[in-house]
């Protein structure tokens, strides 16, 4: 298990868990972070952070510090879009 | 009273038989677009009493029977609420809010290319209890995406009426309307929609917190059970619960939060997290629904990916946002100075002719007031007219396209520091041109605490009406030499007032941001990049033009009743006859004013003529140059008037006969006007974006102290460094 924010640009994973107490958790979690989805690293901004994934079909900004609380297991074979 | 006058109004309206709808959505589903499609763009905002919340209402074309009233709830994606927005829109829906008295429909507005998120929202709302209806908008987005959404299904699995519409172009905007007209009719026959089942080892872990809930509540034995879920998944659950706890019940309450305890170990034991219980159990039955009702087939080639893939590129990203906001910002530079000269030159033509039209016997007094103080008044006010109308077309044309959200992406590391989200930029950037726009532009900032500190700083960014100020002094003092080649000292100096007002905001927003952390959730920032969509240019004119009219009505009186009073303060007591206008305004109330501050404003460097062009540049900062040219008694001068700057350059103080003004003098009154709240437009228009005198009088003192310190220590760090 990695933490989401390690992932690199273009690769996809699912959600294992988000760590309790993270500070925007419920957040998180209304956004459809939720254990057992998968998601994709887009990209990051220009300036290195935040980044942009792709999860339940939509586009969502965050920031790497709250990348860092979301673990996720990286899927095998790289999605092909 | 406002509140008062509310009341009656909602009394009266009731015996006229109103029936109140909810229109509740995610954001960027197109609640909006729904509105506007449902009640002819007819509608009517105001505020929410004591908040900052815009209210914003409007009729279903009436066929026959009662009124149907559509109430526009601002976009939220959870009934938990998190700002004050979620928290108005849910408290309207739950029926906590007096401003609806009569809810007995909410149409919830689903993004069908975002069918799986926007469902989130759509499992908390029918639980209420009230009946719902789902219009479920964008079918064309979701066709391009390639999904298919099998309509009778999702109604079926949901128990909900579905009508599938495209807003943006009308369509099923009737059978939407028929379907609202047919569910407020038949209240009664409501069959409540299907909700989520808890499997039996979670309801009996729970079941402990549900029966507490049940006994000091009204609620359902299905809405307790969902509250307990909720109660045992978030700690700001279970503080709603605290209130209901008092006298002997405090003991009971730490019952409930040993109850709330074990079920959550309980959780634990089973190899889960308490914090996910509520959303995964929501997005579990999302899930299922989603499984039976859409089938995803080939996406045509995602438009919005590739233009990401220029709009928010490395390199490519940044240089294109510079370049778009460069020409927005040219454009209100420029553009807008052609209608707002015209309607200076407009405004003293009418002035001037009412003044001789104007019959002999009516009062010279009355005569001034009005053509100085009344029609300047309105001059003052419709002058940024251009500017508001030229920003706010841009800005919404990008907030439509969903560009705004990439800004905040690329800029939210930019803003970091100053503990702001990417969202500030553009109002922030908006500002250089007027703080007026950019304080108006604040509305896209969701987070409310970031939203008011964006507020007040932004009159920190040097606007244009700092321009004629700077220039009037620097081409008056300061020399033409050039640094290191390249630059000019002028220029350099030009330069280092927009970077001090930089410095200013970061410092102020620091400080803000310090103040306000006590009781604030500090900001997140989570938030959706929406695919890029066509703006409708309808909707776009629509918003402009409404913009334009709230700055007219509400802050404009403002600005009319200061216009007056300083009007007043510069037109009395009356000189006697053949007096010159510049020892009128010397023996003004204004004059005696300045006079007053003299012991004040001499450690900046500053003598009682200046005093006196402070007080009335409180109008607007360019106003001190016109006072300038009054007290010297230069006719029709402007910043870039030689006489003027020859009269400034030889006046000398009449006790030492050294010269008034020295380069220190005009780089302390410059520095001063950086800082300073010179802009009774400011005011009013923080008055009526924060609805109430607490936040513009907090920003008159702030950035007064600020100004009057930064030119102290200019002055007087000078002086020791033997300048001036």
């Amino acid at each position: 298990m990695i933490a989401l924010e390690q992932l690199k640009t273009g690769e996809s994973a699912t959600i294992q868990t988000v760590k309790n107490q993270a500070p925007d958790m419920a957040q998180l979690l209304e956004m459809g972070l939720t254990p057992g989805t998968r998601v994709r690293l887009v990209k990051f901004a220009p300036l290195g952070d935040p980044m942009e994934v792709e999860v339940r079909g939509y586009h969502l900004s965050i920031r790497c510090s709250e990348a860092k609380s979301i673990l996720v297991k990286k899927d095998l074979s790289p999605q092909v879009a | 009273m406002p509140e008062t006058a509310e009341c009656h109004h909602d009394l009266h309206t009731a015996s006229q038989q109103v029936i109140d709808v909810a229109l509740v959505g995610n954001p960027n589903a197109g609640k909006t677009t729904v509105f506007n499609a449902l009640t002819g763009l007819r509608q009517k905002v105001s505020n929410y009493p004591g908040v900052t919340v815009e209210k914003i209402t409007g009729f279903l074309e009436k066929k026959h029977g009662a009124k149907i009233r559509i109430h526009d709830l601002p976009g939220l994606y959870s009934l938990v609420p998190k700002s004050l927005d979620d928290k108005i829109a849910s408290d309207v829906i739950s029926g906590r809010s007096n401003q609806v008295d009569n809810l007995r429909l909410v149409v919830i507005v689903v993004d069908a290319s975002n069918l799986n998120r926007n469902l989130y929202l759509v499992t908390q709302v029918v639980e209420l209890g009230l009946p719902v209806l789902i219009a479920l908008n964008m079918m064309d987005a979701a066709r391009a995406k390639g999904l298919q959404i099998d309509i009778e299904a999702l109604a079926q699995k949901l128990n909900i009426s579905v009508v599938p519409v495209i807003a943006n172009r009308g369509q099923g905007i009737d059978e939407l309307k028929e379907s609202i007209r047919h569910l407020v009719k038949q209240s009664e026959e409501f069959f409540p929609p299907a909700g989520i089942t808890l499997d039996v080892t979670l309801s009996e872990v729970i079941h402990p917190v549900a029966t507490w809930i049940k006994r000091h509540s009204k609620l359902s034995e299905e809405a307790c059970q969902f509250e307990a879920a909720r109660v045992v998944s978030n700690d700001g659950a279970i503080e709603n619960w605290r209130a209901v706890a008092t006298g002997h019940a405090k003991q009971d309450y730490t019952s409930f939060l040993a109850k709330v305890r074990d079920a959550r170990q309980r959780i634990e034991a089973n190899g889960s997290q308490w914090g996910m219980l509520e959303t995964e159990l929501r997005y579990q039955w999302v899930d299922e629904i989603c499984k039976e009702a859409v089938k995803q087939g080939t996406p045509r080639q995602g438009l919005s990916e590739k233009l990401d893939g220029i709009l928010t590129h490395k390199v490519a990203g940044p240089i294109l946002f510079l370049l778009i906001f460069a020409f927005i910002f040219q454009s209100i530079f420029t553009w807008a100075q052609i209608p707002m000269d015209a309607i200076d030159g407009f405004v003293s033509w009418v002035g001037g002719h009412v003044g001789t039209a104007l019959p002999d016997w009516i009062l010279p007094d009355l005569k001034d007031l009005l053509v100085n103080g009344v029609i300047g008044g309105v001059g003052a006010i419709l002058v940024f007219l251009p500017q508001i109308l030229f920003l706010f077309f841009f800005l919404s044309l990008l907030e439509d396209t969903g560009y705004m959200a990439r800004v905040a992406f690329i800029m939210d590391r930019f803003m970091r520091g100053t503990g702001l989200t990417g969202r500030s930029v553009i109002p922030l950037l908006s500002s250089f041109a007027c703080a007026i726009p950019g304080i108006m532009a604040t509305r896209t900032i969701s987070n409310a605490r970031n939203r008011l500190v964006t507020i007040m700083i932004a009159p920190l960014m040097s606007c244009s009406a700092r321009l004629p100020v700077y220039a009037l002094m620097i081409g008056a003092f300061i020399p033409q030499k050039s640094v290191l080649a390249i630059f000019s000292l002028p220029g350099l100096t030009l330069l280092g007032m927009y970077l001090l007002g930089i410095l200013g905001a970061i410092g102020a927003a620091t400080a803000f941001k310090w103040f306000m952390n006590k009781n604030t959730r500090p900001p997140t920032f989570v938030m959706e990049l929406p695919p890029y969509r066509l703006p409708s240019l309808k909707w776009t004119f629509l918003q402009v033009t409404e913009r334009a009219k709230i700055f007219v009505t509400d802050a404009g009186k403002i600005i009319l009743a200061i216009s007056i009073v300083l009007w007043f303060l510069a037109y009395y007591p009356r000189p006697s006859a053949g007096t010159l206008p510049s020892q009128a305004i010397k023996n003004s109330y204004a004059g005696q004013l300045g006079h007053a501050i003299e012991p004040l404003i001499k450690p900046l460097g500053f003598d009682w003529k200046m005093g006196v062009a402070l007080i009335t540049s409180f109008a607007a900062r360019e106003v001190l140059v016109s006072t300038m040219a009054t007290i010297y008694n230069v006719e029709g001068a402007n910043e870039t008037s030689q006489s003027l700057r020859d009269k400034l350059r030889s006046e000398r103080d009449p006790e030492t006969g050294r010269a008034v003004y020295t380069p220190l003098v005009s780089l302390s009154l410059m520095v001063f006007f950086v800082f300073a709240c010179q802009c009774m437009s400011t005011v009013a228009v923080v008055r009526r974006e924060t609805n109430s005198w607490r936040w513009p009088l907090i920003m008159i003192v702030y950035m007064t102290t600020l100004a009057y310190v930064a030119s102290l220590l200019t002055y007087q760090g000078g002086k020791l460094l033997g300048l001036g």
